[in-house]
């Protein structure tokens, strides 16, 4: 593959009848970059990827993947990448070879490339001694490993994963993540959308996707950039709604959300304390078992976006 | 081409592990073949008869036991008097009634012509025709040989009919019946293999490769054109052990003439696929698409000929009216491809028109 294997999306854009999907993405992703795309269901993440893919014709825009035009040539698209999707596409009925030798067939490996892939894909799932069973009765972190395996048999200089890890236990997750790394390694390009904020926490960069536009781009120590003056308070407390409710009125408090039983309140500067805010709830008679400023998770960047996004301001 | 081959391979492999799908492409065929065959039979034998014998004449007797010999009649009773035997239709003990005039073998004698009266329970008209003609026929029949040297006025038809000398309504049935079997097999099976691929999102995996939708396509369905073929064969096989079916006709035109039909079915069931997202949506639109035509716009039990005129030009959008006219001939009449090919040209037009919408629908995105 004499193309830099890059991926690179001007103003790309889809609509569906009256609903636009995708509105003026752009990006580009570097080799051996680990590229994440977050947002919520329906945020326009899978109708990128499928564009990307060559699956769907993009509205208007331009989108090169690994120097092939999407729109233009989509088999060549198609050549250069691996595909692998959450519901990890393989035949239940077919057993773990039996899946693989398919695939293969599908991107015309030749017998000797077919035997050393074959190695590689058994290796890297932790598959050996299980080649005869059915890929229907493999535990699921196993299978999820199959379709990456196999996503991968064509040696790709590119891999989409489409929310690769749901319906995965968390160790099996673990041991995913730690592959997609050995990939990058080895200077595979990695664009996965997830909606697993700890897995964003991987990426190299991560594309906040909302409403079919990207809200922010950046590593993940940029993003929370956007909370350097504005410090962020995790209170916990036994009626955690009341005590949202009183923030809320509060000037000095930006926004208010809900992490399990503690709330995180953003403040308007660095000028307000804690001691402040602490006063202000035990006059208003709220119990309060503990308040202190914590560092922001990808979740407080993720709901700031959104919540910057829903009321129109530009990011 | 090996990825075509690629496809075959795996589809192969899947049916095989399926066991549900493998019963639908193998034992329906032979299922539908017995039910239908043996439900599926306009002739009537072993009609219940009571006999009135008026003139009690070796002449009467000569015609009771025509009837009694017929393997169309049994004679269960022997009446005296219009009551009695009434009774017996109406209490549903016997379907018809024979009666015999007592002056039978007087007016045989003198050269006339006796009425020999039957009387039928109607209920079912055409059971009763049909008993009707048996009985004509027996009648005519006994009366040549009885009449015969007395009178030369004594014109009896003398019907011929070729290739189904006995009209056996089977062999007119078994034809048309494979026709429907072929083609609900084949819809069915490919449909609901290419849908199971969208339900199980591999669709999406096979769409993100290099291949064509062409070769998907092809791949996918050679495996069901190969078993639907042999299916078809076993069931003409069956035909022929259990029903007598004839096979005048070359097997090689007939088999010709099944794979440019099954063709066309497969390409149905790929359109019927890219119509519906869930086996359940694909089976009923398959069932509806290869079941209504077949059965009723193709001539297997309706005749064209008497249907409406709008009807009539419909039937020619039907491919089983095509192959059924082309098999009836093979197998009956024991025609070749010299005779058939119109019907052959007309299937593989058909053939040609479903895969090519079938190739819009699928490039479609």
């Amino acid at each position: 593959m004499t193309d830099a294997p890059t991926i690179d999306v001007r103003g790309l854009s889809r609509r569906f009848g009256r609903f636009l999907a995708v509105d003026d993405v752009t990006f580009d992703v570097q080799r051996g970059e680990v590229f994440g795309f977050l947002g919520s269901n329906g945020a326009g993440k899978s109708t990128t990827i499928r564009m990307l893919c060559g699956l769907l014709t993009p509205t208007s825009g331009t989108a090169t993947v690994g120097g092939a035009d999407v729109g233009r040539e989509p088999d060549a698209v198609r050549r250069r990448i691996g595909y692998m999707s959450q519901r990890f596409s393989l035949y239940e009925l077919l057993t773990v070879d039996e899946n693989i030798r398919f695939y293969a067939g599908l991107y015309g490996l030749d017998r000797a490339r077919l035997e050393r892939r074959r190695q590689f894909v058994l290796e890297i799932g932790g598959l050996a001694g299980r080649e005869h069973e059915l890929a229907g009765n493999l535990p699921g972190g196993w299978r999820q490993r199959l379709a990456l395996g196999c996503a991968l048999l064509h040696e790709p200089p590119i891999v989409f994963l489409d929310e690769p890890t749901g319906g995965v236990d968390p160790l099996s997750r673990r041991q995913f993540w730690q592959l997609i790394e050995t990939l990058a390694g080895a200077g595979t390009t990695v664009l996965v959308t997830t909606h697993y904020l700890d897995e964003a926490e991987r990426c190299d960069r991560v594309a906040i996707m909302h409403a079919g536009r990207l809200a922010a781009l950046g590593t993940v120590g940029d993003l929370k950039q956007v909370f350097a003056d504005r410090p962020i308070l995790e209170v916990r407390s036994t009626s955690p709604v009341a005590v949202m409710s009183r923030l809320d009125t509060m000037p000095e408090v930006e926004k208010t959300s809900l992490f399990g039983t503690s709330v995180h309140a953003v403040l308007r500067s660095q000028r307000t304390t804690a001691d402040q805010v602490q006063r202000t709830l035990a006059e208003a008679g709220l119990p309060v078992t503990s308040l202190v400023p914590v560092v922001p998770s990808l979740e407080d960047v993720f709901l700031d976006v959104v919540h910057r996004v829903e009321r129109g301001a530009t990011a | 081409m090996n990825r075509v081959f690629a496809v075959a391979v795996k589809e192969f492999r899947q049916i095989a592990r399926d066991r549900r799908s493998l019963a639908i492409l193998i034992f329906l065929p032979a299922f539908f073949l017995l039910m239908f065959g043996y439900a599926l039979n306009f002739d009537i034998r072993h009609v219940t008869l009571a006999v009135e014998d008026r003139d009690q004449s070796p002449e009467s007797r000569e015609l009771i036991g025509r009837f009694a010999a017929s393997p169309y009649f049994d004679v269960v009773a022997l009446v005296h008097g219009p009551a009695e035997a009434s009774a017996r239709i109406d209490r549903g003990q016997v379907r018809a009634l024979l009666v015999v005039p007592a002056a039978f073998a007087a007016d045989l004698g003198q050269g006339r012509t006796p009425a020999v009266q039957i009387v039928l329970d109607g209920d079912n008209a055409n059971a009763a025709s049909t008993i009707l003609g048996y009985a004509t026929g027996l009648v005519a029949e006994a009366s040549a040989v009885l009449g015969a040297g007395r009178d030369a006025r004594l014109a009896v038809v003398e019907p011929r009919v070729w290739y189904n000398p006995e009209l056996r309504s089977s062999l007119f049935l078994i034809p048309g019946l494979i026709a429907y079997i072929a083609m609900i097999t084949a819809v069915v099976s490919t449909a609901l293999s290419i849908v199971k691929e969208k339900e199980n999102g591999t669709i999406e995996q096979i769409r993100m490769a290099p291949i064509s939708t062409t070769s998907f396509v092809v791949g996918k369905a050679l495996p069901y054109l190969l078993l639907s073929q042999v299916a078809a064969m076993l069931v003409v096989l069956a035909a022929m052990v259990l029903f007598d079916l004839p096979m005048r006709g070359d097997w090689f035109t007939l088999n010709l003439l099944l794979a440019v039909f099954l063709v066309g079915a497969l390409g149905t069931g790929i359109v019927v696929s890219t119509m519906a997202d869930t086996q359940q949506v694909a089976f009923q639109a398959a069932m509806l698409v290869a079941f209504l035509p077949t059965f009723l716009l193709s001539g297997f039990i309706f005749p064209i000929a008497s249907m409406p005129v709008v009807l009539q030009y419909i039937t020619y959008l039907v491919p089983a009216r095509y192959f059924l006219v082309a098999l009836r001939g093979v197998v009956l009449k024991g025609l070749d491809l010299s005779v058939v090919w119109p019907s052959v040209v007309a299937l593989v037009l058909y053939a040609t028109v479903v895969f090519g919408l079938s190739a819009i629908r699928l490039a479609k995105r």
